[in-house]
């Protein structure tokens, strides 16, 4: 019986550079959503320090690190970034595999900045958005996540079948600001 | 003529370009109208309306003459300013608005017929007959006026947009604004210093001018060479802020492009977006004319701007210059011009007690009252108690004062006032929430008040930001006196231009005035005052003068005419930057896309999806023939579909069930795990927001699928009723919609298709009509819901999105071994049309769940959104519009989605409309067309006859009224 | 125009949708002029507003947003799932 292959959500598309700036795609292990029950925070964030050393992370602020991430996600909800998420889990919080629903890429690179200010109505830049600071916003009219992973690197995340326009979008803006020299 | 010794710009870096053809140098740091006065072109443009000579007025974007247009071909930018527009290597510029150039215009006859075409000449000529509007006048009037022309064809060019942030935005970077930067950059705040010229330092860089013991263009150097060094100040030249809005966002314009030869991917601006705590608005002010007779010729420049060519750019505007003014300050022009070795022939000071000098002649208490000179002034006539006296002149430079440059403050509705010492509007201050004015625009017009007032609003601005203040100490500056006595007309016959861009003179206002539009608004209007590309910047002030005298009151009593963004044009290309081609919307794309384009099939939007139309056969010319043959084939064998594009939440929690209780109509709590059942949700109006099915997969886990069109807004809905109605419930949701790559497999080989394909073999037992569970299939943790929207015997599969490519490609392979293949979207609007099931063309947000003949779906026996408003009996009338089938009677004949239905005998009008036609379709199963219809007591008509008319497509048929449930009414092929 | 999510900070009005006055939901029993009334019926104060915004290109917070129609000022915004299930 044939196995089924897998494509990445930017098949084809990346890596690209252009001047300074790289953009190349992330291929997390596996991306799960955690949204705690009622009352269950502290035990969630203990349960996860416990599983997988980082805690629940506080608003706009992820936990972890590159390898095994944990991002606030959005209301009342996060995003384990890596590693398969214990079952255990499943006792405090809602866990949903979101490891297919999003494109995930990195924008690396000195003007990384200045690329995401022409596409994110958002203060991005790194007096204000540090390392670990995580936003959800609006990325050219698509709902995006973005983190700082890096002094000059950023995870920008949309919907997977948006993958083409995020590309399209960042590849667009990198090439205007690297245009003006 | 360029001057030896003079100007602040780049000696000995050439530049050519070229100006209507005629090829020509100038130097790095010109304007195109620098480098044209050097040159010695003083005609340079053709007014709007009369097609008079015009030369270059100002020295800055406030222009109203001198527009161009610049580039060739697709790449032309018409309505350029000249004295904004840089020059660089290769431009090519071009007057407009004149045939055959600007020498010689045929058009220019209207000059002579001047008296026909003063204020309301549109109005009063082209009233009648009617018809001729659209078809005569209009076109003629659009030819003969106007401005530069686009090209016509698509802009080669991008703009882009961009967001910036900061603590304090300075605006202007004349003294005020340098000081405000640099006070503010010391104590360590976030500075963006914007200035729309291409060089910063404002008025400094035009005037002769000792700041601190150094020429004021070396203090702005030194100010600037520190302003680099702090990582917390940004500088911002060539960009012009435009707008201010609320919770201190501003619009500026970035000229990026524009000063160099284009290159790929250059974008030619940039809209920027900049929010900012504070603002110090320092954007200095702009000298107005005088109204007099004939005050427009070429030649004839702002005394300002003399001083601005003469000092900074090193241009002689003239070899005979002469100087009309009403305040001390004007006379710098003639000062400088003298000390730079030039012919000042007479300064002419309206003022009795105008200050006397040395070095030039000055006639006191006189006024300028005409010129002459076609395509440059030779001369003027000044009138004073001695007579007329007629004055040669090749250059005659005006000041009748200053207008503060307040526009900015004036956008979120705040109205300037009169300040009587000054003869000017001045900013209100607060009009604009967290902006402080300082400098010129704030009234204050010597250099050293303009370094206090910038200091001491940056000073307010640390306070208010909770920063400290680094001492700094206030430069020594000119104070020198402004003196003005308001001269705003000349009184004399013969046409004397208040708005130079529009044609308007003091005449059109008096007539305005006499024909009782005498509100500022009225006259605006009526005159066209102020209502041209440069939105009165010269003009404004002097016409309301001219109105109020014309209409015997106060400038105050007679107000202003407030100001409104942009305050510089703002092209719909930098607006609207990053929007064009694939840059709109976000495109969705399938995981089945790529195969199902291989395939030749074509794709139609779906909202923001991309779904597959139809997959074309060999020999099929039209979409009908593949549509026929694909539904025949999910009904006799099997059809493959994506229908990823539902949407999917997950919900989870102990009160899942109550949330689904309560926005659905129906009872989900009642569900077994592993089953399915259909939904319908209503608005809390009770009218139907959406239907789908929700599968339950665990003891509170529970997967809801939308329909296309309503999945987001669903999944607010559903946030909102969670996190504002029912927070005390425990229950989260998130969508999975992207996660899973899912398609139908329909038709009565369905389950032979997939038993080839999953883990385990099922049968109508193990997988009964409406039930679901998790499968593996070739390998991969998928999901399988038993459920159809074809009536056929049909599952939906699910995959996690990395495999939907292969998946979709593997039952590519093995549905054609069962004579079946893939569908599309019409495949599927006509198995579900004939089979009466619902999408977004029947829920179209006016239509109840009675309407649809589902008000028993609606429970009895709990609440639920919508439910008290469905009860309302106008939402239960037999005679509402409700749900219908209709099948042709006789020859078969097109059937239309948007036809109305009548009564066959009654007249086609409104008033006799029974309803509409939602969805039609050819039904290839029954051999005829087959629509839904919303129809006036429907279910008690079945049998009846009805009238389909579509005016706009000329359908006119007779159609029988029928079951909505066109096939299998029994529903025996869905359950198997 | 920008209002403050009480998750992600002050954002630009583009990431918002605005559903409409925050109001009260009539118990489910409630006379149906009282539904009437809920659905159709709106005050239109020159002033103080209370609006329900959702942080649709952000959180998905749902917030109650008070401000004056007047001079567009922003005057508090709040999580309405602190607001007691009342909206």
């Amino acid at each position: 019986m044939a196995d089924l292959i897998s494509l990445s959500p930017c098949d084809g598309l990346l890596p690209v550079t252009i001047g300074s700036v790289t953009l190349s795609e992330d291929l997390p292990d596996a991306m799960t959503s955690l949204a705690p029950y009622a009352g269950q925070e502290k035990a969630l964030s203990a349960a996860l320090e416990a599983a997988h050393g980082m805690g629940f992370p506080a608003i706009n602020r992820s936990t972890g690190k590159a390898g095994a991430r944990a991002i606030w996600f959005s209301q009342g909800m996060a995003l384990v970034q890596g590693v398969v998420v214990a079952p255990e889990l499943t006792e405090f919080a809602a866990l949903t595999d979101q490891g297919d629903a999003w494109a995930v890429v990195r924008l690396d690179g000195d003007g990384a900045e200045d690329v995401l200010a022409r596409l994110v109505p958002v203060d991005l830049r790194r007096q204000s958005f540090k390392r670990g600071h995580t936003v959800r916003a609006e990325l050219a009219h698509m709902m995006a996540s973005i983190t700082r992973v890096g002094p000059d690197a950023f995870q920008v995340m949309v919907f997977r079948s948006m993958a083409r326009t995020l590309v399209h979008d960042l590849k667009t803006a990198m090439a205007a600001v690297h245009a003006r020299g | 003529m360029r001057l030896a010794d003079k100007g602040v710009l780049q000696r000995g870096k050439p530049v050519t370009f070229s100006f209507n053809g005629r090829h020509m140098m100038g130097l790095e740091g010109d304007t195109l109208a620098s480098a044209l006065l050097a040159n010695g072109v003083h005609l340079v443009a053709r007014s709007f309306k009369y097609h008079r000579p015009r030369g270059i007025l100002t020295a800055g974007s406030e222009e109203p003459n001198a527009l161009v247009t610049i580039g060739s071909g697709a790449q032309r930018d018409p309505n350029i300013r000249a004295t904004s527009q840089e020059i660089f290597d290769g431009l090519e510029a071009h007057s407009q608005n004149c045939w055959p150039s600007v020498e010689h215009d045929i058009q220019a006859v209207n000059d002579l017929a001047a008296p026909f075409f003063g204020a309301g000449f549109y109005y009063k000529t082209f009233m009648w007959p009617a018809a001729f509007w659209e078809k005569v006048y209009e076109p003629i009037i659009r030819k003969a006026a106007g401005l530069g022309a686009l090209s016509g064809q698509a802009d080669p060019d991008a703009c882009e947009k961009a967001y910036a942030f900061c603590d304090l935005l300075v605006i202007g970077s004349g003294p005020a604004g340098l000081m405000a930067a640099l006070v503010a950059g010391r104590a360590g705040a976030d500075v963006i210093l914007a200035e729309e010229d291409f060089r910063m330092g404002g008025r400094l860089l035009a005037e002769v001018e000792q700041i601190d013991g150094m020429p004021g263009v070396d203090w702005v150097a030194q100010v600037l060479e520190e302003l680099r060094s702090l990582d917390n100040v940004r500088l911002m030249p060539r960009t012009a802020i435009t707008g201010a809005y609320d919770q201190g966002t501003y619009g500026a314009l970035e000229r990026v492009g524009h000063h160099q030869p284009r290159r790929a991917n250059l974008p030619r601006e940039c809209f920027w977006r900049i929010v900012a705590k504070r603002a110090v608005l320092a954007a200095g002010a702009i000298e107005r004319p005088i109204a007099f007779s004939n005050n427009d010729r070429p030649g004839i420049m702002t005394a300002s701007a003399v001083r601005s060519y003469l000092n900074r750019w090193g241009v002689a505007p003239g070899q005979r210059v002469t100087l009309f003014a009403n305040n001390d300050q004007a006379h710098h022009t003639a000062r400088d011009l003298v000390q730079a070795g030039l012919h000042v022939a007479m300064v002419v000071d309206s003022r009795h007690d105008a200050p006397d000098s040395e070095l030039y002649p000055v006639m006191k208490g006189a006024q300028i009252c005409n010129t002459s000179g076609r395509k440059r002034i030779d001369s003027i006539t000044v009138r004073s108690v001695a007579g007329e006296e007629r004055i040669q002149t090749d250059c005659l430079a005006m000041s009748g004062g200053w207008n503060p440059t307040l526009h900015l403050t004036c956008h979120l509705n705040g109205r300037p006032q009169w300040n009587r010492d000054i003869a000017s509007f001045v900013p209100t201050p607060g009009a604009v929430p967290g902006l402080v004015s300082a400098g010129a625009c704030n009234g204050e017009f010597a250099t050293a008040g303009a370094l206090r007032e910038g200091a001491e609003a940056a000073a307010q601005v640390l306070s208010d930001l909770g920063l400290e203040a680094v001492k700094t100490d206030l430069p020594v500056a000119g104070d020198d006196p402004y003196n003005i006595a308001a001269l705003w007309a000349v009184p004399g016959k013969g046409r004397a231009w208040l708005d130079f861009q529009n044609d308007v003179t003091v005449k059109d206002v008096k007539q305005a005035a006499t024909e009782n539009f005498s509100s500022v608004e009225h006259m605006k209007r009526y005159t066209t005052q102020g209502m041209a590309t440069d939105q009165g910047k010269n003009s404004n002030v002097a016409a309301l003068a001219v109105l109020a005298d014309a209409t015997g009151r106060g400038i105050p009593e007679t107000g202003t005419t407030t100001f409104r963004p942009p305050f510089v044009p703002v092209s719909i290309a930098a607006m609207g930057a990053g929007a064009a081609g694939q840059g709109l919307k976000p495109q969705r794309f399938l995981t089945s896309h790529l195969a199902s384009k291989e395939l030749g099939a074509p794709a139609i939007e779906v909202g923001l999806w991309y779904r597959t139309s139809y997959f074309p056969e060999p020999g099929e010319t039209t979409w009908r023939q593949s549509c026929d043959r694909e539904v025949t084939m999910v009904r006799d064998h099997v059809g493959v579909c994506d229908v990823s594009t539902l949407g999917k939440i997950d919900i989870q929690g102990p009160d899942a069930a109550k949330l689904l209780d309560f926005v659905y109509t129906n009872t989900f709590s009642t569900l077994k795990l592993g089953k399915v059942r259909y939904g319908l949700m209503l608005r809390e109006d009770g009218f139907v927001m959406d239907d789908g099915t929700t599968a339950r997969m665990g003891e509170h886990h529970y997967v809801m699928t939308t329909t296309t069109a309503a999945a987001s807004q669903v999944m607010a809905h559903l946030e909102f009723v969670r996190q504002a109605l029912r927070p005390e419930w425990d229950v989260q949701i998130t969508s999975v919609t992207e996660q899973w790559a899912q398609f139908a497999v329909a038709g009565p080989k369905s389950r032979e298709l997939l038993n080839g394909m999953l883990g385990e073999q099922i049968d109508d037992a193990s997988w009964p009509f409406m039930s679901c569970g998790a499968v593996d299939v070739l390998g991969v943790k998928g999901r399988l819901f038993r459920i159809s929207f074809s009536g056929e015997m049909a599952y939906e599969i699910a995959v996690p999105a990395r495999y939907g490519d292969a998946l979709f490609r593997e039952l590519l392979q093995r549905v054609k071994t069962l004579d079946g293949g893939v569908y599309g979207m019409e495949a599927l609007n006509v198995l579900r049309i004939e089979k009466g099931f619902l999408t977004h063309a029947e829920l179209n947000g006016t239509v109840t769940a009675f309407d649809l003949g589902m008000q028993g779906m609606v429970s009895k026996k709990k609440d639920c959104i919508g439910k008290p408003m469905s009860t309302r009996p106008g939402l239960m009338a037999e005679d509402r519009e409700r749900l219908v089938g209709l099948k042709p009677i006789g020859a078969v004949k097109q059937l239309t989605a948007g036809a109305h239905l009548f009564n066959p005998d009654d007249p086609v009008e409104r008033i006799y409309d029974q309803g509409y036609v939602t969805s039609v379709g050819f039904s290839p199963t029954l051999g005829h067309s087959v629509a839904l219809a919303f129809l006036k007591n429907g279910p008690d008509r079945i049998g009846d006859e009805v009238r389909l008319v579509d005016h706009m497509r000329g359908i006119d048929a007779i159609c029988e009224v029928v079951s909505p449930v066109f096939f299998d009414p029994e529903g025996g092929r869905a359950r198997g | 125009m920008r209002v403050t999510c009480p998750n992600c900070g002050e954002r630009d009005r583009r990431e918002f949708y605005v559903k409409g006055a925050a109001l009260a939901r009539p118990a489910a029993d409630a006379a149906l002029d009282e539904w009437h009334d809920h659905v159709n019926l709106r005050d239109n104060p020159a002033g103080e507003v209370h609006e329900l915004w959702f942080h649709e290109m952000g959180c998905g917070a749902w917030i109650d947003v008070c401000r004056n129609v007047v001079s567009h000022e922003v005057i508090s915004t709040a999580w309405v799932s602190d607001l007691g299930g009342t909206r």
